[in-house]
Parts: structure tokens; sequence; C-alpha cells
């Protein structure tokens, strides 16, 4: 039985026991730690704390759940010389991510013409299989774009150079190098570009319900009715690929006979092997903010046969798979370290450089995604977060039940007529991903919302609600 | 003997096949990763596909035949229906014949993001003989996790 102390509300802790070589905190209310509790998550945030060069503490976040791995919801920070980066710390979805829109659109006017803006996004945007990338790119201009994400298509003329500064690192890891990224990774993805995909990916039509920070809100030119729109999804089977090539790579160089879990394999950051994932990792990463780039264009073109007055621009753009490295203070010193957030979201707080200068002086915009059909959260990244997650806060509700369970429970077709009941237009490739993406599913995004802005990690700033939802 | 099932899983897919043989055990996980990429709908048989897989063990295998169906899928637009041949070898060489059609010639949408070593184990298990109950028979059972 693993032992869990209370430090104080919300911050729990799983002391430091075996090979464990710092402890796990675990930043949950009380309800929400009795549901990480029913699955792996607590062994498998234990896991993480025994990996080589890990500083400080490994920490599950209130969206907690069981990964592989790591767990969803799990951030760790590493030593940039004794450290690792593994790609199950960074998860197979490598950048999924999350991008909000604003319009000037009113919810009555979305309201007046719901059926015609969700038909109109469906046929425009494909989201799985069958449904393929209506964008043909030769193999070299696809290498061009995973070395420049969301910035290629900006260049292409599709979409504006603001966009791109709105974007988590402009929506370009520089780092990536696309000779890193295998044959088979880029045959996989060069036919996906500009798609959804399907399991949680979402393309939502929302309004502004509520604003909890009047001046923050302000600065991102936010305000009550208005229409927001936001896309969650993430680099395709590209990314998937690359992180099946590395893993192994990384098991035929350093084996796996010592790991609790084959997917905790790891490489030294400093090591060929490491630093070529990092690479890879990050093309992946800038593929998926290239297609978010490609389907805002679309976005854009569509809504504008609908609302030709309609203008639409980038809040901000936000990676919740990744590994990157950041200055954080440790020990009273700064200094850089490799963090990995796995179901995670980088939440800074004011004055840091890696925001963009017109939002430096409130912090980084974090996105907070509900689960189809529930609301969505704007939030503001703090001080108290570098502090206390390494400038991290969740990415979403986080699941309870099993998916499997779900769909038992839940039909698709119900679901979809539920949602209309409250106003919820959706169209969804298929009726089952709608019963495995069910509200039900997921913890209440509202309670795990309250937690990280009772903790301080970030501070709530408005609250969206769907008005129509495009599903893989 | 059941070919394959499901469990319960927080957030992604969890299966475990069935097998007399490893074949039919690797056989049965294709199978189950297909009613994950696509449900029930029927695929024809108008295309075929030979997969060689060489592998260290029976689990990198496992990964490596599933991940392939994931990989014809995305790159080569194919969908698979059926298993024709499979054959493994003790120095873990896999090759197998597989069946199936042109997937943009269907509607489903493949939740599948990847084959994951999560909790994967490729084991051999005895159960008591349905004639002979003092007797056991061997069997194979997979177990796997997929990231959707």
């Amino acid at each position: 039985m693993t032992e869990i102390r209370k430090i104080s509300k919300n911050i729990y802790e799983i002391p430091k026991e075996g090979i464990m070589k710092v402890p796990a905190k675990i930043f949950a209310s009380e309800s929400i730690l009795e549901n990480i509790k029913k699955d792996k998550s607590l062994e498998q945030i234990k896991n993480v704390a025994c990996l080589p060069g890990i500083i400080n503490y490994a920490i599950a976040l209130p969206d907690a759940h069981q990964g592989y791995g790591f767990p969803i919801g799990g951030v760790a920070a590493f030593d940039v010389d004794k450290g690792i980066i593994s790609p199950g710390g960074v998860g197979y979805d490598i950048n999924c991510s999350v991008r909000l829109l604003k319009t000037n659109l009113t919810k009555k006017d979305v309201l007046e013409k719901q059926k015609e803006v969700v038909d109109a996004l469906y046929r425009k945007i494909p989201s799985g299989v069958g449904r393929g990338s209506k964008y043909n790119i030769s193999r070299s201009e696809l290498n061009k774009l995973l070395e420049s994400g969301a910035k290629y298509f900006v260049d292409k003329g599709l979409g504006e150079k603001e966009d791109y500064l709105h974007m988590e690192e402009e929506g370009c890891l520089k780092d990536a190098r696309a000779d890193r990224v295998s044959d088979r990774a880029i045959k996989r993805g060069i036919g996906q570009l500009g798609t959804l995909g399907a399991g949680n990916h979402f393309l939502e039509v929302q309004f502004v319900d509520e604003i909890f920070d009047e001046k923050v809100a302000k600065v991102l030119g936010i305000k009550k009715g208005q229409v927001t729109i936001m896309i969650h999804c993430g680099s395709r089977g590209l990314g998937h690929q690359v992180a099946s090539d590395y893993i192994k790579l990384m098991e035929d160089e350093y084996g796996f006979a010592n790991l609790p879990d084959r997917e905790l394999i790891n490489a030294p950051i400093k090591s060929k092997l490491g630093k070529d994932y990092y690479a890879a990792m990050c093309a992946a990463a800038n593929f998926a903010f290239a297609n978010k780039q490609l389907i805002t264009h679309w976005i854009r073109e569509e809504l504008k046969y609908i609302f030709p007055k309609i203008k639409i621009d980038v809040v901000y753009d936000i990676c919740h798979n990744i590994a990157k490295f950041e200055e954080h203070v440790i020990d009273g010193k700064s200094r850089e370290v490799c963090i990995h957030r796995k179901g995670a979201t980088r939440a800074f707080g004011p004055g840091r450089k890696e925001i963009p200068e017109d939002y430096r002086k409130i912090g980084q915009p974090v996105l907070i995604p509900g689960s189809m059909g529930t609301a969505s959260y704007l939030l503001i990244g703090t001080k108290k977060a570098e502090e206390l997650t390494f400038g991290s806060t969740v990415h979403g509700a986080g699941r309870i039940s099993s998916r499997s369970k779900a769909l038992k429970e839940l039909r698709g077709e119900e679901i979809k007529a539920e949602l209309k009941e409250r106003g919820i237009e959706v169209q969804a490739g298929s009726i089952k991903s709608l019963a495995e993406e069910a509200p039900e599913a997921y913890k209440d995004i509202d309670d795990v919302v309250e937690v990280v802005h009772d903790l301080g990690i970030s501070k709530k700033v408005a609250r969206m609600k769907p008005m129509a939802v495009v599903k893989g | 003997m059941k070919r394959y099932k499901f469990l319960e899983h927080t957030a992604d897919v969890k299966f475990q096949a069935f097998g007399k043989t490893i074949e039919d055990a690797f056989k049965n996980s294709a199978f189950a990763l297909k009613e994950t990429i696509c449900d029930e709908t029927e695929i024809k048989e108008k295309k075929k596909k030979t997969i060689t897989i060489k592998q260290k063990d029976l689990e990198s295998l496992l990964y490596g035949f599933l991940e392939e169906i994931l990989y014809l899928l995305d790159a080569e637009n194919f969908i698979i229906s059926s298993i024709t041949k499979i054959k493994i070898d003790k120095k873990f060489n896999l090759k197998a014949t597989i069946l199936g059609d042109k997937a943009s010639d269907y509607e489903f949408t493949n939740p599948v993001k990847a084959v994951t070593y999560n909790d994967m184990f490729v084991r051999t298990e005895k159960e008591p003989d349905r004639r002979n109950p003092n007797k056991k028979v061997e069997f194979w059972r997979t177990q796997v996790v997929l990231d959707v």
C-alpha cells in the first residue's frame, strides 16, 4: 500500500521509498485524489520518481489518470547532464495540443446558423480515416514544414504573422530536424495534414459564458457572449511513429530489463539517441502546429461563406504532450532543465520571455478543454506554478471510467440527442466515438479547474460553452 | 476458445487474445486491433499485403506486427480483413499474408494512435482439456494496451 501524506490543502506527497530518487507530489482535492487512487496513476508516478536525474519531485496533477509509462497529467523535470529523455514521458501523440481562436461574432450570430456552421466545418475538415488530407505536399516541402511549424503555412499566405506569435514557442520548436524522422513516420503523416484525427480530438464552436478576470480577459481580447473556436489535435500518424521508432532504438541501445514498465524506456539527454529523439520529437511537434494552422485557415475560409464579415484571431496555442528545455529556479538558482509534460500544460507567470509580448504582463494563457458537451476554460499562468509545478497545470478534465464501460452504458445516438436538447449541434465521424467521449467518462472539469485555481498554479479568466462540435 | 476479449481501462483500450498456437494468438490480436479501428465494419478481401518482421522477443514481435497494421492504414490506405498465412519462428521472425481493402472506401474513424508496451505480454498457459479434464492443454495468451 502506497503511503500518501497530506502536505497542505490540495497537496499530497508519496515519500521516497525503495528505488525512488525523489518523492512524488499529487496536486488534487480529497475527492479527486480518491478517483486517482482507483487506477494505476500513483504506481506510475512512483515509477517516474525512479528515473535518473529527476529533480525535486515527480508530479501528478488533478487531471491525472492511468497512462503508459508516465501517467497522463504527469510532469517531471530532469537534470540536463545526468537526466534522461523518454518517449513514454511525452506520449505517442506528440504535441497533442489546443488552439483557441476568437471571433468578432456573438452567440446570437451563430445560434441562428448553428446547423449550417457545424455541417460546413465537418465537410471541410477531415477527421479520420477514409477522409484523408485535402492538402497535397511533397516530401521536400514536408521536410521544410517539420522544421518551421505553423510559420510554414503563414509564409504561404495561409495565416498571419500574429497567428504564430500567439503560440507556445511561436508555433515552432527550433531544434527540430526533419532528417531525424524516419521514412515510415513521413509516410504515415504525409497524407494526414489538416486532418483532425479521432479519439478525443475535436473542433468546437463556443461562446464565452462567464468572465472571471475582466482585466486579463481584456488584454486577451475576450468578452462575454463572444464566439470562440477551439481546435484539439496532434501530430497524427507521424508523431505516433516517431515515438514507436525511438522506443525501439532506445531498447536496442539500452535494454529494458530493469524497467518496471517497458514504456519508461529512455536515453540520457546528452546521448546521441537522446538528442536524435528530441530533434525528431520537435519535428513532430511542428507537424502538429502546422496541422492546426492549416485547419485554422480552412475554418477562416469556410466561415467566411456564412459570415462574410467574420474576423478570426489566434488567442493562444499550447502543447499537452511535450518535452522541453526551460529555465527554472531549483534550490534558489535558475538553471536549464528538461521538462516532460504528458497530458499537462505549461503555465508560466508574468514576465517570462517565452510569453508573447502583448501578453507578457499578465502571464501565459492556459487553455483547458472540457469533455464533449461541457465547458472549456481559459486560464492564466502564474509565478506560483513556476514555484510548485515547474510552471505546469492541467490539460483537461481527465478520464474516470473506462472507454469500454462508457460504451456499454451510453449510446452514441442518445448522447447526440441529449446534446442537441441542450443546444449543442454535433457531427461525428463515428457514432461510437461519441459514446467513448461522452462527458460522463470524464471528471468534472469545473472541479478540476477549481483545484488549480485554488492552488494558484493557474487562475481562471473565462469559461466557454460549446454550441457546435465536430468530432473524428 | 474465445478469440479475444476487451478489458477495463481508464483511458485506453486493453485486450487479451488467445490461440492454440502462437500464430493464432497473434492473428486474434490483429483482429482485436481491427475491431478497435473499425468496429464491426465488414471489410472486403480485395488487396493482399505481405508483412515480414524481425524482432528481439515475442512482445516486440507482437508490437511490430500490430504497428505494421496501423502503418498500412495510415501510409497505404489499407484496412485489414483477414490473415491467410502467418508463420513465426524461434528467432522471432514473422511472416504473414494479409487480405484487406482500400480504407477510404469505408466509413469509419480509426481512434487508435499507437500500440504500447504497457502491461504487454505474450505467454503460454495451461487449461484443463475439455474432453479429458485430468489432462491439461497448453494455449497462448497475449495482452495489449492501445493508445487511443
